[in-house]
């Protein structure tokens, strides 16, 4: 029994490619931490702190999804929903720097890849996909806990466009950028059923329990804005 | 803070740790669907070890130790542990941009 590596390795993109991935990266993560000041107060700190925990323990498990392929929670849909887009793609930050440095999961040159996938792609789709299904969704929580479930569903394989983008401009590989492409695409399409369903299974349990401290559901937050 | 959100970011922590530090003994150890598409379509040679691949906790182990259910158990629970040193300090820090900010 042992975990499989998660996340993008040295090597499979260029170091060029990838430290332009690290300076997009450092300017969206800087990005998130003026930005998240507005959704953080006493009552919502915590929970993006523990938002990056529970991402962190949930990455850990993971799900057969097809004959010997393995798939785990991105978690980015999860983190906007409870916590808003800034404090998500810091939340995801801070669990891909742990991984990298402490659990050698994901390269340190490729930190900046991953980072861009998971933090920021992942992120913001989900949380304009969870905009546009709010207005068409019934204004419940069982509206919101879908529209979040849909998002998740939506990011993972968008997070795999991400790669295939990196690997079209700087894989080192010498496989075409269509096969990877579509193989990475296919295989992220399964895999977001997981991501969907562990998605609906948490914000439910929080929704029902603790309503008010849900970023995605305040009542409030279309009239305000 | 209140009674209730301190037992409730409580069973947070709580939930987190038990996936972390049980559930994950029982993850499949299949290929992610990143590695698996490498292996299949034949990238998979191009990776290279983390400059970090040393590190005592390197895979979700730790080494040294030899029971499984142990080792991968007690890494999950280090790194809940670290996750939240560094997330609540990475929040307080953001937090604080409110107080700078210019309106």
């Amino acid at each position: 029994m042992f975990i499989p590596k998660l996340h993008i390795p040295d090597g499979f993109v260029s170091l060029p490619v990838s430290a332009l991935f690290g300076l997009l990266s450092i300017a969206f993560v800087g990005l998130a931490l003026k930005g998240a000041a507005k959704t953080l107060d006493d009552r919502t700190t915590p929970l993006a702190g523990l938002t990056a925990v529970f991402i962190f323990a949930a990455q850990m498990i993971n799900f057969p999804v097809a004959a010997g392929t393995s798939g785990h929670l991105v978690g980015a849909a999860l983190a906007t929903v409870l916590v808003g887009p800034y404090s998500a793609t810091l939340a995801l930050t801070v669990v891909l720097g742990v991984q990298a440095l402490l659990f050698a999961d994901g390269g340190l040159s490729a930190l900046g890849l991953n980072i861009f996938n998971l933090s920021v792609i992942a992120v913001w789709v989900s949380h304009f996909a969870i905009i546009g299904l709010r207005r068409v969704m019934p204004k419940t929580k069982s509206g919101v806990t879908i529209s979040a479930a849909i998002a998740a569903y939506i990011s993972v394989p968008l997070a795999a466009l991400g790669f295939t983008i990196q690997y079209a401009l700087g894989g080192t590989g010498t496989i075409p950028v269509e096969t990877v492409g579509t193989a990475m695409i296919g295989t992220h399409l399964l895999i977001g059923i997981g991501e969907a369903l562990i998605t609906f299974m948490t914000v439910s349990a929080v929704i029902a329990t603790r309503s008010d401290l849900v970023y995605g559901w305040k009542p409030t937050l279309e009239v305000r804005s | 803070m209140s009674k209730v959100s301190k037992r409730f970011y409580l069973y947070f922590f709580l939930a987190s740790t038990v996936v972390a530090g049980a559930l994950s003994f029982y993850a499949s150890s299949h290929p992610d669907g990143l590695e698996k598409v490498a292996e299949d379509t034949g990238f998979l040679d191009t990776a290279k070890d983390s400059a970090v691949s040393g590190s005592p906790l390197a895979d979700y182990g730790i080494s040294g130790l030899d029971n499984e259910r142990l080792s991968v158990g007690l890494s999950g629970i280090i790194g809940i542990f670290v996750t939240a040193l560094v997330a609540f300090a990475v929040f307080a820090i953001a937090k604080r941009f409110k107080s700078g900010a210019k309106n």
